[in-house]
């Protein structure tokens, strides 16, 4: 399997999501944002960090970037797309995926470790996970609060379109243990094709053991499968 | 422009120190030279009054690649890797613009590691504030901590440990000590002594703004009612353009290219030209209209003082120009050559055509002022008070209120702020004796630590200093590492005050003699004086960092309670000194008496004896006993909420306050499962080392026989109510 993993000035999950491919014997290239050619890729990451500053919303400079012509063909066509963070508002602000990411519902950037369920299973990226099983994923951002209208979010739960949603350790889903106030306790989203996965929490940061915990490795494990 | 006695001392030079820039260059100075002469003479860049001290500290030993003098110091870690490592005050811009400040603070340091070569893997801070009550305490919690995370977060580095502590001595001086710790191989290490004559000087990073300007001499005075007005000497930062002059930089180093490298930091332009050029015994000139400005019609005074931040000064090998200015070009960030090394041994700076400064860089450096001030013995107070006190508390009662305090509470309000896992190393985060970093793809890790005892220093300077270097060593082993090194940054209030510096000379006192006997080298850091307001000083406070090496990441240790049944050691003996513990601040609201004696002796002997204790496998759990005492060190252990303990009186007979809320020094708990306890005896007593058993672990409650038995999430609950409570979220 093949991928690549988009470079932005300021992308700074670079380097982990590479680490992580590596482990599960992808194939991966770095691409510079700058590039106009996609190499031949399976998979292509939009990493977590922050692409351009992100002082003007987050993503939004990125989503303009010369190689996104060619991730957006790569959607088209039917290849993987897997947004972490920043990647997925990046997704988000390209379009690819629908609704807003806002700040964080108490204005703080928010960095701990997440319980999440696992609602849709019947993507490339979560064949391995067990339908509402409990994961504990980290999250590190200020621009997490997905949301989006009425008729968006029940097209998103009506199609099984939502991968994870923030919960509790018994898989409680309300605003209790929503960390950032997205709608829905919303925490990952897939496209109707399910090609593409815009996800806030970071399954690259937790594929060891002694990184307190093994739950990122299933994504990957998923992905090759 | 005649240069008035009012220019003088608005540089913040002495009448006296102007008639020694006279002389040592035979001519009075200009107002641009007269500048220069302020921003390398003054106390922070110049350490002028602690010169003198700060030479008797050690700072060496077999692991020592770099010591105090280069932009950070250097440790060997074994195979080819280096940890390249330093801790840098930023309190007064901090204290008149919290956001910027402290996220300036970061960036700086963050420069000066990676300006060696290093890939910067791990910051960490020690950040002290007023009494909650004040009026700007919450504002200035508020902005140094989203200024901390914003930097760091950004710069994709995590912040992974320090400490937050509130106390109205900082109520109008509030300190910012950032540390950072990054990884080099031993043989791409870069330094900043320059190197050969007629070798292009290049500007590389972000404009030049007014921004910071005489920063650093803003730094070197005390505060008075006129704070305010200071806001144009605080730098600000962009942590999106220092990503950038990282990668750049990094890139950069991989071949040949540099000769040498010096960040821009306090005294912009100026420190970095002189200190390159001296340090190589060469001269330089720089043309400034080759200086990116990113404002019109900047003055040559204002390019020479400017802090803007994110740049960096380099010596280039001339034939590698169009390779360096292409990495720089990628990276969209300025690259001009601004001037070159000459054999003249003097700064030259040149402006339209003309020379506007040239003065001999032995005037700015090694001839600079040195002060041998006065300084007094601090007075030592006797360790006195009655035990009816508290003969009338109820210990829990006592728990309770110390899990309440701001000093004491749960801080992930202020942790859930900084990004504390990318990079994927992170194996301890904040929280624990010391945080612990995987060196990247190996099974080995770093452990480091930040640490302060503002109390018992002004109590005891020189007890003090010992002190916190002790705790320092003492959380390193707790994790299971080997110590390495220090680097300390030294805050104190107005060194022309005799009982200031009295503070400082005694406190680097207790320091180095600590760390000569643990064998625990200081390699870098730096002192913050005048950190004063209107007459009043804070607390002598040593912020203290420090860093050890886990050779097998499976030896690595962490406090909190594993096992169901296992047994609880207090290593290392009680002896009931209560003075200036938490349990007195706290509780009964007492300040006075001396700090907890530190043995040297014990230190050492039972640290290593829970070393070989970790390194043998016998032990479940290891947590360092410090402020707070035996009892608040036992909750944090029981924190995770998993499993609690059930101990019991302890047969000495001593006052149960004094026993459980004594701060003595050099102990430790320790978890050891029933399999490895006689094992463990054998070993302590064969060792000398005094150990008691307190009692064994039991599910999810904290038991004391015939005291007390609370639920540990009733404890949990009390525990992170503060930080929630004082920002009125739910």
């Amino acid at each position: 399997m093949k991928s690549s993993v988009i470079v932005f000035p300021g992308s700074n999950c670079d380097r982990d999501i590479a680490v992580a491919l590596e482990k599960y014997k992808i194939k991966n290239q770095m691409v510079w944002h700058a590039e106009s050619m996609l190499p031949k890729s399976d998979l292509v990451v939009l990493p977590g960090g922050f692409s351009y500053g992100d002082y003007l919303r987050a993503g939004c400079i990125a989503s303009k970037s010369p190689i996104i012509n060619d991730v957006m063909e790569h959607a088209k066509k039917g290849g993987l797309i897997l947004g972490i963070c920043n990647g997925f508002q990046i997704l988000i602000e390209t379009g690819l995926l629908p609704g807003v990411l806002l700040r964080n519902k108490k204005l703080r950037f928010v960095s701990k470790n997440v319980h999440l369920k696992v609602i849709n299973t019947e993507n490339k990226f979560c064949l391995n996970y067990k339908k509402k099983k409990i994961i504990k994923l980290p999250i590190a951002h200020n621009e997490g609060n997905y949301f989006a209208d009425n008729n968006t979010l029940k097209n998103l739960e009506d199609n099984n379109l939502i991968a994870f949603k923030y919960s509790d350790e018994l898989g409680n889903a309300n605003s209790e243990n929503n960390p950032n106030g997205s709608s829905n306790n919303i925490a990952a989203i897939l496209n109707k094709e399910k090609n593409i996965l815009g996800m806030m929490p970071h399954p690259e940061r937790v594929i060891d053991p002694i990184l307190s915990g093994e739950d990122g490795s299933i994504m990957f494990e998923s992905i090759i499968k | 422009m005649q240069i008035s006695s009012e220019i003088i001392s608005k540089h913040g030079l002495k009448l006296e120190e102007y008639k020694k820039i006279i002389s040592l260059i035979g001519r009075k100075p200009n107002l641009l030279e007269l500048g220069i002469f302020s921003a390398m003479w003054n106390e922070h860049c110049s350490y002028k009054s602690s010169k003198k001290y700060l030479k008797t500290l050690p700072t060496k030993n077999k692991n020592i690649i770099q010591g105090p003098g280069e932009n950070a110091g250097v440790v060997d870690f074994g195979d080819d890797d280096a940890i390249v490592f330093k801790i840098e005050s930023h309190n007064h811009p901090s204290f008149i613009e919290p956001y910027q400040g402290a996220a300036t603070g970061v960036g700086g340091i963050l420069r000066d590691v990676f300006t060696m070569g290093a890939r910067p893997i791990a910051t960490l801070n020690s950040i002290h504030f007023g009494d909650q009550h004040h009026p700007k305490t919450k504002h200035l919690l508020n902005g140094v901590v989203s200024g901390i995370g914003a930097y760091g977060n950004c710069m994709g580095i995590p912040t992974v440990g320090g400490e937050v502590k509130f106390n109205s001595t900082y109520n109008e001086n509030i300190l910012v000590n950032a540390m950072a710790v990054g990884l080099v191989k031993k043989s791409k290490i870069f330094y900043s002594k320059a190197k050969g004559i007629n070798q292009p000087v290049i500007y590389v990073g972000s404009k030049t703004g007014r921004d910071g300007i005489h920063g650093a001499s803003m730094a070197s005075a005390e505060f008075d009612h006129k704070t305010e007005e200071k806001k144009p000497t605080v730098q600000v930062g962009d942590p999106f353009t220092e990503k950038l002059l990282l990668e750049a930089c990094l890139e950069l180093m991989k071949d040949n290219s540099i000769i040498s490298i010096q960040d821009m930091g306090a005294a912009g332009l100026t420190s970095s030209s002189v200190e390159m050029a001296s340090k190589g015994n060469l001269g330089i000139e720089i043309d400034l209209d080759k200086v990116p400005c990113r404002e019109k019609k900047m003055t040559p005074y204002e390019i020479m003082l400017s802090e803007s931040q994110e740049r960096m000064l380099i010596i280039l090998n001339s034939n590698k120009v169009k390779s360096a200015e292409k990495i720089f070009k990628k990276w969209s960030l300025d690259f001009s050559i601004i001037g070159r090394t000459t054999n003249s041994k003097n700064l030259v700076l040149n402006f339209k055509n003309e020379e506007v400064a040239n003065l001999p860089l032995s005037s700015l450096s090694t001839d600079a002022p040195l002060y041998d001030r006065k300084w007094k013995k601090s007075v030592v107070s006797k360790n006195k008070y009655l035990k009816n006190n508290f003969k009338e508390l109820k210990i829990i009662d006592s728990l309770k209120k110390i899990l309440n305090s701001p000093n004491n509470s749960e801080k992930s309000w202020v942790w859930e702020q900084y990004d504390q896992t990318v990079m994927g190393d992170t194996i301890q985060g904040p929280g624990g004796d010391a945080a612990v970093v995987r060196i990247h793809k190996k099974n080995k890790g770093i452990a480091i630590a930040v640490d302060s005892s503002a109390h018992y220093c002004l109590a005891n300077p020189m007890v003090g200093g010992k002190q916190v270097v002790c705790e320092s060593w003492r959380n390193l082993i707790a994790v299971g590492s080997h110590p390495i090194a220090i680097t300390n940054c030294l805050n104190f209030g107005n060194p022309e005050k005799s009982e200031i510096m009295g503070q400082f000379v005694e406190s680097v006192k207790g320091i180095s003699e600590a760390c000569n006997y643990l064998d625990f080298p200081v390699v870098s850091g730096n002192v913050s004086f005048y950190n004063e307001t209107q007459d009043k000083a804070i607390s002598p406070t040593p912020t203290i960092g420090g860093v050890g090496l886990i050779k097998d990441l499976k030896n690595m240790m962490t406090k909190n309670i594993k096992k169901f049944n296992s047994n609880i050691f207090v290593i290392g003996k009680t002896s009931g000194h209560l003075c200036q513990s938490e349990f007195f601040r706290e509780v009964l609201n007492l300040k006075s008496g001396p700090p907890p004696e530190v043995n040297l002796f014990n230190e050492k002997n039972n640290g290593l004896m829970i070393q070989s204790l970790i390194s043998k496998k016998l032990l479940t759990s290891v947590h360092d006993v410090s402020s707070g005492g035996i009892l608040l060190c036992l909750y944090e252990m029981c924190l995770s909420g998993k499993f609690g303990a059930k101990i019991k009186i302890p047969i000495n007979n001593m006052n149960l306050h004094e026993y459980f809320f004594s701060e003595d020094q050099s102990r430790y708990l320790i978890e050891v499962t029933d399999e490895y306890k006689d094992k463990v005896t054998n070993i302590l007593e064969k060792g000398s080392v005094f150990y008691e058993i307190l009692g064994k672990t039991q599910k999810d409650s904290l038991e004391l026989d015939g005291e007390f038995n609370i639920k540990l999430s009733e404890l949990n609950k009390l525990n992170s109510l503060w930080f929630k409570e004082y920002f009125k979220e739910k």
